[in-house]
């Protein structure tokens, strides 16, 4: 099986590190930041943290150079899922093409470019320690499924599912995995948004004066995703509960916080932004996302 | 009562330019917080650049016991120094009008708390830039609008301190009733003040686009139309359209801009990045407040009130 990373950022390199300790599996990185490049062609790509790996592989900021591929895993930030699938979607003419990335509405971009597309959320996170190595902050599990608009078939999903677990990153092949990606798009866009709107982390998020507002936020997302006919796998709300624990996450500044701080482009399109148009389609008013939406890209 | 002596408790910029002004027609002494602000303008006066440009004489103490008698009181602290600044007038000149000039609503009540002077209500959409203890620019030279508040005085009165303001170069317009006026401002100011505090942005041109999904205009819009159903519920017909005015100051902003001048910074951003305690409380909390005694909703003023007051302690 040949699989190909598409943003091999601290996401990215976690799948591809680890796929590249199978044997019957050859990995390849699409990346454009060069000395990551560089480095993991010339030294492995090296994990280090919540566990050690070096993967060997082979990564190229340039497209053309990847070969037909099986599989695709596109781990980019999502305001970069077209430009980044405009280029490679040719590696995967005849393969299935998997999101492991943020939010909703990267799965529709993919599906522009390639028939066969698998919607996914993960749940480990890492940060880039320098070029060729990451630091993998958290384990956990990741739920994949066919994309219901154009899916890629079943057994490719568990093929995939099958790898990325034997590799070392649990995988759960699902019929629906909407469940588990709404879930997890409910809990961080109320977390995200607010936290970088007010500069305040995860676990002061959860308290007052912005806990109403975040529970307010996750039960118009809850709607929309009712309206979907999903059934969410877990309560987000309970999730953000035991992430704002002092023991847990309570300091934890949201992905989006540091962007705004850093003063980087956020995702806010495919979180609030996400959930309120998805909610136009359906028919369901989400005015507290769109609002957060339009203040977050105010604000860069 | 002719207003021959003015006395302005609060020396900020609002204050500042109220101060300075009237110091060229009546008798004007300064109440400041700190004394060497009170020391620095009586020794240097009251310089004014922008719009105006003269430097004033003035009487300043940061001793209440030391203000002398006066027949017209400008309250021009912030709304969250209000409080203290009224007590500080307690028990003194009696028979003097007190103007208040606070963002918001909610100023008078505290005011009435302290004494009985007859009351006269004011907004003002003056706007200049501090640069020093005894130096304002005077940026941007709108009206104040005022009237008697709750028949603690009437009509006539108001229209005294106008001839006095406008007599003195401000710009002034006296209203029978206030109320139209300042739930216009409360509800401009609500919505201005609430989003650029937020997004980090002067009052510039996004406050006004509508074009794309996701354009900011589009919450000021909706913001503005919340307040517009609260003040419908309590009985008040607007003086202005709150939206109107919003896209009427972008205008007049991107002229300013062109002719080389900064963008208005809204006080409510100006408190956030100095990480001072902001007047949310009496803006958007008032309208807040409002809503629920007239049984409107407002979710996103609601929504507003709390980011703001949570990026206050972060």
């Amino acid at each position: 099986m040949r699989v190909a990373v598409i943003g091999c950022g601290a996401v990215g390199s976690l799948f591809a590190a680890n796929l590249a300790q199978l044997d019957d599996v050859e990995v390849w990185a699409y990346d454009l930041w060069q000395p990551h490049v560089d480095a993991i062609n010339e030294h492995g790509l090296r994990l280090s943290g919540a566990g050690e790996v070096v993967g060997r592989l082979r990564a190229t900021t340039d497209a053309a150079e990847l070969p037909r591929c099986d599989f695709g895993i596109v781990a980019t930030k999502s305001m970069h899922t077209s430009s980044a699938l405009e280029a490679t979607a040719h590696a995967f003419a005849g393969g299935a093409v998997c999101s492991v990335q943020n939010g909703a509405g990267n799965e529709e971009l993919i599906a522009e470019h390639v028939r066969e597309v698998i919607r996914g959320t993960t749940f480990p996170a890492g940060h880039i320690v320098e070029p060729g190595h990451v630091g993998w902050d958290t384990k956990g599990d990741t739920h994949i499924g066919p994309f219901e608009r154009s899916p890629a078939p079943m057994d490719k999903v568990r093929a995939l599912a099958d790898a990325c677990t034997r590799g070392g990153m649990p995988t759960h092949a699902l019929e629906d995995a909407r469940g588990a990606q709404w879930r997890k798009l409910i809990f961080n866009a109320a977390s995200n948004a607010i936290a970088s709107l007010t500069g305040r982390t995860h676990g002061q998020v959860a308290e007052p004066p912005t806990r109403e507002l975040a529970w307010a936020v996750m039960a118009e997302g809850r709607a929309v995703a009712d309206a979907q006919g999903i059934t969410l796998d877990m309560s987000p709300e309970e999730l953000f509960d035991h992430a704002a624990r002092k023991d847990v996450a309570y300091g934890h500044k949201p992905s989006m916080l540091q962007d705004v701080e850093a003063g980087r482009e956020t995702e806010i399109d495919f979180l609030n932004g996400a959930i309120a148009a998805f909610g136009e389609r359906h028919g369901v008013d989400a005015p507290l996302n769109r609002a957060l939406t339009q203040l977050v890209k105010g604000r860069v | 009562m002719a207003i021959e002596r003015v006395c302005v408790v609060g020396a900020g910029v609002i204050g500042s330019l109220y101060a300075a002004h009237l110091a060229r027609c009546v008798e004007v002494s300064v109440l400041t917080r700190r004394e060497d602000h009170a020391r620095a303008l009586a020794a240097e006066g009251l310089r004014i650049s922008g719009k105006s440009d003269f430097t004033a004489s003035v009487y300043a103490t940061a001793e209440p016991a030391e203000l002398p008698e006066f027949d017209l009181g400008i309250v021009a602290t912030k709304a969250t120094q209000l409080e203290e600044a009224a007590s500080s007038l307690a028990g003194r000149s009696a028979a003097a009008t007190l103007m208040t000039i606070q963002n918001g609503l909610g100023a008078e009540e505290i005011v009435r708390r302290q004494g009985d002077w007859p009351l006269v209500s004011a907004v003002t959409f003056m706007s200049g830039v501090r640069h020093g203890d005894t130096h304002v620019e005077y940026e941007l030279d709108t009206e104040t609008w005022l009237g008697a508040y709750a028949g603690t005085t009437g009509y006539e009165r108001a229209r005294e301190i106008e001839a006095l303001l406008v007599g003195s170069g401000l710009r002034a317009r006296s209203f029978p009733d206030l109320r139209p006026a300042q739930w216009s401002k409360l509800i401009f100011n609500a919505t201005v003040n609430a989003v650029s505090a937020l997004t980090d942005l002067p009052h510039v041109s996004q406050f006004a686009a509508r074009d794309g999904l996701t354009d900011l205009g589009h919450l000021v819009f909706d913001l503005v139309a919340e307040g517009k159903a609260v003040a419908a519920a309590a009985g008040v017909e607007l003086h202005e359209d709150p939206w109107e005015m919003n896209v009427h100051a972008v205008r007049r902003g991107e002229t300013l801009a062109a002719e080389g001048h900064y963008a208005h910074v809204p006080s409510m951003l100006e408190d956030v990045r100095a990480g001072r305690p902001t007047e949310v409380d009496f803006i958007t909390g008032a309208l807040v407040r409002e809503a629920a005694r007239h049984g409107v909703s407002v979710p996103l003023h609601t929504a507003m009130y709390r980011l703001v007051k949570a990026r206050e302690c972060a």
